[in-house]
């Protein structure tokens, strides 16, 4: 819809966009200085474009990188579908499909540190009930030592903690179907299966799209919850992107190549989102 | 293919009905609707046909009674064993699948062989005049289109006893909705089906049932053809329900053979001594309301003409009540128009919104075979 | 009080939505506006309410350009086909919103919303509930209440009864006349149904993909389409058409069948032409029709009887036409029968589609 011009709204949103310059513009800016400089205890020079070429054939970049895509294909590969049976599998409506849908909302609440240390407590094999349990059973498992233990437990606690997301997303969808499709499906004498394929999933698809760019984006950023969990390690094997930048600012204090780090960062995530808005753009549009 | 019959049917939304007002079928409909004639179900928002509607597809138990198609009792049984297929008010297609394969899909669900569902879908896509968009995703078509096609499911199946329609052309243009009809009543007339259309339009009640079943609050008010219902409504509701303008009903006092409207004397032909000397309503169709200059009948104001094409409605009142008149649409309205004349036999008695049959009439139906 | 579109136009990406449009309303006035769905009635609204800018063209009302003005700043009301209420308040609220906004004192305001409502058959009993608690009608009057209640110059209706009931509607449809003659605005009431335009009367502007076709007084539109589009759009059941040729003082049409041309027709110089006629000017019984005729013979295929008059289908030279038949008429499917065209009411469109002659009422091009 169309609205008649309005001037005065510019003022409205100054006090926002002063804000958002000074929270996010100038930072930003203040970083891509940054990219552009050696810094040596207190001493800047120019160096132009020499952090990118070297953050983009470092070896360390490249593995935190292809670290990064495993989590986040794995995250999402187990989230979505199951979010989507669970969704599928929680009442409509009545009592207790308000009791499902706060146990649903539960781990999201939880500040992402917290979720960090109690999954370290609950993985440690001589302690926590995980850990315990899963040597107990047989299997060896440390996560502190080892690299399989770890990614596992890692994958473990986010599907944890961000499946709620994807249930949640799909059982909005699923709520919006028109009672009638059910009967006409009913009528024609479909499947459970045929009514999930050809009618549950297409009206949840943009639904969909909307949780699996949010679980993309998020997991693509994650840093708090491994960090607390492992640290990164055992060694480097659980460090994602994020947690390597912390590690190369903060850490090592080579804060232009960190600042460059952030740069390629952030605009790899601007194009993944770019991709997919224009896609769904596209679908929304035939 | 089978009669439905309806056996002491009630229902209820509240799990405890107690006075008759709680029910939205109210107790009891018994009902047979024979092997393939085309019904209508005719009633204003909230008269229960769509209830109705429901509980013969098997969306719907009933609080009471029993469904029976045929021999078998089927009160229990899910839609999907009961033979029949549902067209609702809003089209329903699957999206993502091609026309051909929405048309399909019932009979894949049913296992049946390739071939065989390849020579029906086609049989029906050119019934419909869907041929040539058989191969096209459903998604993209229009509303008339995405209705063919919901007809087109329904009708698919070969073991379909009875195909049962929910408001279908609501939202279709007017001008598909002829095209629609047309075809629905084609399709009728080569398949056989049993076919029950529930609608509020009475254009469409009447141009497409065989028999129309009016309904009102929850009960069923007549049963007749279209023709029976309009030349003799048996309660004033069906005289006003039916027919646009619907029936003039004034008060009278029935003497003799004669109705007395506002002291005006209104020659019937026919007595009717079960209420003579009583007040009663006489309910006369405007189709049958002869406005003229010759000053016979009763004397009216003309308030409003409305021309509609084909006729003119003339709207006009008497003593506080409202008489509407047909006139044809070439004749002009004269100002010396000031009175209007009813043909006796279309003109009728009522008592406490019923009919009163003449006397004449009740002789013939005893003398008659019984 | 007079609207005037001046060259209008509506483009979504590179749909056209609105070609340009000019048209005057004026003071006083009743509008329809008829085609069907996706026609550009809807879109023609919101261009008049403000809603939506044009992307060509001026919109002025009472002669000034009112491009960039707030619609809460004009002097409009607006009717949807969803019963558009304020949930949360009672129908008196609901009635009485558009007054508080202007701060109108209290006893007027009290006076103005109970009058409007008392217009609208809503009692006392209504007023006080919130809408949801109402029946399809009468959420719809306390719709039409609301804006009427503002006694804006302009009114715009967008199919306001297309949800209710069959008999509701009539009933509804009967009172828009009155409100509308007392109200003195100028209305514009969008439909799909052209009964629906004949009953309201007053101008009527008929749309076909984003064009109006004809402007103009409803029976005059009725009784003179410009053109084939008009003729089709303003026809419920649809126009019977037959493509002729004329030679002399014949009509010629495929297969070597052929009609004397009687009347007025009889002077139309030789060429190719469409004739149309309506359902009720196509008659199956010879005593229904008085003057003279053009006879056909076609192939019954179907009839629809509604106890007051049945619509026959016929297949005529591979046209399915539609003929009105006075109470019952049961022919069996099949037979071929004498079919006669009322030579009165008989539209001549030439080449282009556009109206050469129309014998109706037997005025000549």
């Amino acid at each position: 819809m169309e609205k008649t011009p309005n001037q005065r709204a510019w003022f409205m949103v100054l006090p926002v966009l002063i804000l958002v310059a000074m929270n996010a513009v100038i930072p930003l800016m203040t970083v891509v200085n940054y990219s552009m400089q050696e810094v040596f205890y207190g001493t800047y020079s120019f160096v132009g474009p020499r952090w990118y070429i070297d953050v983009l054939h470092s070896e360390r970049f490249h593995s935190s990188l292809i670290r990064q895509l495993i989590f986040t294909g794995t995250i999402l590969a187990i989230e979505i579908p199951l979010g989507i049976a669970i969704a599928l599998a929680m009442p409509r409506r009545g009592f207790w499909a308000s009791v499902c849908l706060v146990l649903m909302s539960l781990p999201l609440l939880i500040p992402w540190n917290v979720v960090g240390a109690m999954w370290n407590i609950f993985a440690l094999p001589d302690i926590g009930l995980l850990g315990y349990g899963l040597n107990w059973l047989g299997i060896p498992y440390d996560f502190t030592q080892d690299p399989a233990a770890a990614w596992f437990t890692v994958v473990l606690m986010d599907v944890w903690h961000w499946t709620s997301l994807v249930v949640l997303l799909a059982y909005a969808g699923l709520q919006s179907i028109d009672e009638n499709y059910y009967r006409a499906a009913q009528i024609d004498g479909a499947s459970r299966w045929a009514v999930f394929w050809y009618i549950q999933l297409p009206k949840m698809s943009h639904v969909l799209t909307i949780a699996v760019l949010l679980r993309f984006m998020d997991s693509f950023m994650i840093y708090t919850e491994p960090f607390v969990l492992t640290g990164g390690g055992p060694g480097n094997t659980t460090t994602f992107l994020a947690i390597d930048l912390v590690k190369t600012a903060l850490g090592e204090q080579d804060l232009g190549n960190a600042a460059a780090v952030s740069i390629v960062y952030f605009l790899m995530i601007l194009l993944a989102s770019w991709l997919f808005y224009t896609i769904t753009m596209q679908r929304k549009s035939r | 293919m089978a009669k439905i019959t309806l056996q002491d049917l009630a229902h209820s939304y509240f799990p405890n009905p107690m006075e008759a007002t709680d029910f939205q079928l109210k107790p009891s409909i018994n009902h047979e609707w024979e092997d393939g004639e085309a019904y209508a179900l005719l009633g204003p928002s909230g008269c229960g046909k769509t209830t109705l509607l429901n509980i013969i597809s098997g969306l719907l138990v009933p609080t009471r009674g029993r469904v029976l198609f045929g021999e078998r009792d089927v009160t229990e049984l899910p839609t999907a064993e009961r033979n029949i297929a549902q067209v609702f008010q809003f089209p329903v297609v699957y999206d993502t699948m091609s026309v051909y394969d929405n048309l399909a899909f019932p009979l894949r669900n049913n296992k049946v062989a390739a071939d065989h569902v390849d020579k029906r879908v086609h049989e029906i896509a050119q019934m419909l005049d869907l041929g040539a968009q058989l191969d096209r995703k459903a998604r993209g078509l229009t509303a008339d289109a995405k209705q063919k096609i919901s007809l087109g499911r329904g009708m698919v199946r070969e073991d379909v006893s009875a195909i049962l329609f929910d408001e279908p052309l609501t939202v279709i243009d007017p001008a598909m909705k002829w095209e629609l009809r047309t075809q629905l009543k084609e399709l009728h007339r080569q398949f056989g089906h049993t076919m029950i259309y529930v609608t509020h339009d009475q254009t469409e009640a009447l141009s497409f049932a065989d028999k129309v079943v009016v309904m009102l609050d929850g009960e069923v008010v007549q049963l007749g053809t279209p023709q029976e219902l309009f030349e003799r409504p048996t309660h004033t509701f069906v005289g006003y329900f039916i027919g646009s303008p619907g029936m003039n009903v004034l008060p009278a006092r029935i003497e003799g053979s004669s109705a007395l409207v506002g002291g005006h004397e209104i020659p019937l032909g026919r007595s009717f001594s079960a209420v003579d000397g009583s007040e009663a309503e006489l309910g006369v169709r405007p189709e049958f309301t002869r406005l003229n200059s010759a000053r016979e009948g009763l004397p009216v104001n003309i308030r409003r003409v409305e021309d509609v094409g084909s006729h003119k409605v003339v709207r006009a009142e008497f003593d506080g009540r409202q008489v509407n008149a047909i006139v044809g649409e070439d004749i002009e309205i004269g100002a010396d128009m000031t009175h209007v004349r009813f043909d006796a036999e279309a003109a009728h008695v009522y008592a406490n919104g019923w009919i009163v049959d003449s006397d004449q009439r009740r002789r013939r139906a005893a003398g008659g075979a019984h | 009080m007079t609207l005037v579109l001046d060259g209008v136009s509506k483009a979504v990406g590179s749909e056209i939505h609105i070609h340009p449009t000019s048209l005057t309303l004026e003071k006083g006035t009743m509008n329809v506006l008829l085609g069907p769905t996706l026609s550009g009635k809807t879109s023609l609204m919101r261009l008049m309410a403000g809603l939506d800018k044009p992307a060509s063209g001026r919109i002025l009302w009472n002669g000034s350009d009112v491009a960039g003005v707030a619609v809460r700043n004009r002097d409009v009301a607006m009717v949807y086909q969803q019963f558009i209420n304020y949930p949360g308040m009672t129908v008196y609220e609901n009635i009485a919103s558009p007054l508080r906004l202007k701060r109108v004192p209290r006893d007027e305001l009290d006076r103005r919303v109970r009058a409007t409502a008392e217009l609208m058959k809503l009692d006392e009993r209504q007023l006080r509930r919130k809408p949801l608690e109402l029946s399809g009608g009468q959420q719809q009057r306390c719709a039409l209440a609301r804006a009427l209640v503002k006694e804006a110059g302009l009114v715009l209706l967008d199919e306001p009864l297309a949800n209710l009931d069959y008999k509701l509607r009539e009933e509804l449809r009967a009172e828009i006349p009155k409100i509308f003659e007392e109200s003195g605005a100028i209305f514009v009431y969008a439909t799909t149904e052209p009964h629906e335009a004949l009953l309201l009367g007053g101008n009527i502007a008929c749309l076909w993909e984003g064009r109006i076709t004809q402007f103009g007084k409803t029976p005059e539109v009725y009784r003179r389409p410009v053109d084939t589009t008009t003729a089709r759009v303003f026809s419920d059941p649809p126009m019977n058409f037959l493509r002729i040729t004329k030679t002399g003082e014949t009509l010629n049409f495929g297969e070597h069948q052929s009609v004397a041309a009687v009347g007025t027709l009889a002077r139309l110089p030789d060429a190719r032409y469409l004739a149309g006629f309506r359902p009720n000017h196509l008659h199956v019984r010879r005593q229904e029709v008085a003057g003279e005729v053009l006879t056909f013979h076609a192939a019954i295929a179907g009839t629809e009887i509604t106890g007051s008059e049945s619509f026959v289908h016929l297949d005529h030279a591979g046209e399915r036409w539609v003929a009105m038949a006075r109470g019952v008429y049961d022919m069996a499917g099949g037979d071929v029968t004498e079919v006669y065209a009322d030579a009165r009411h008989v539209f001549v469109f030439d080449e282009n589609e556009r109206l050469v002659q129309t014998t109706a009422l037997g005025r000549a091009a």
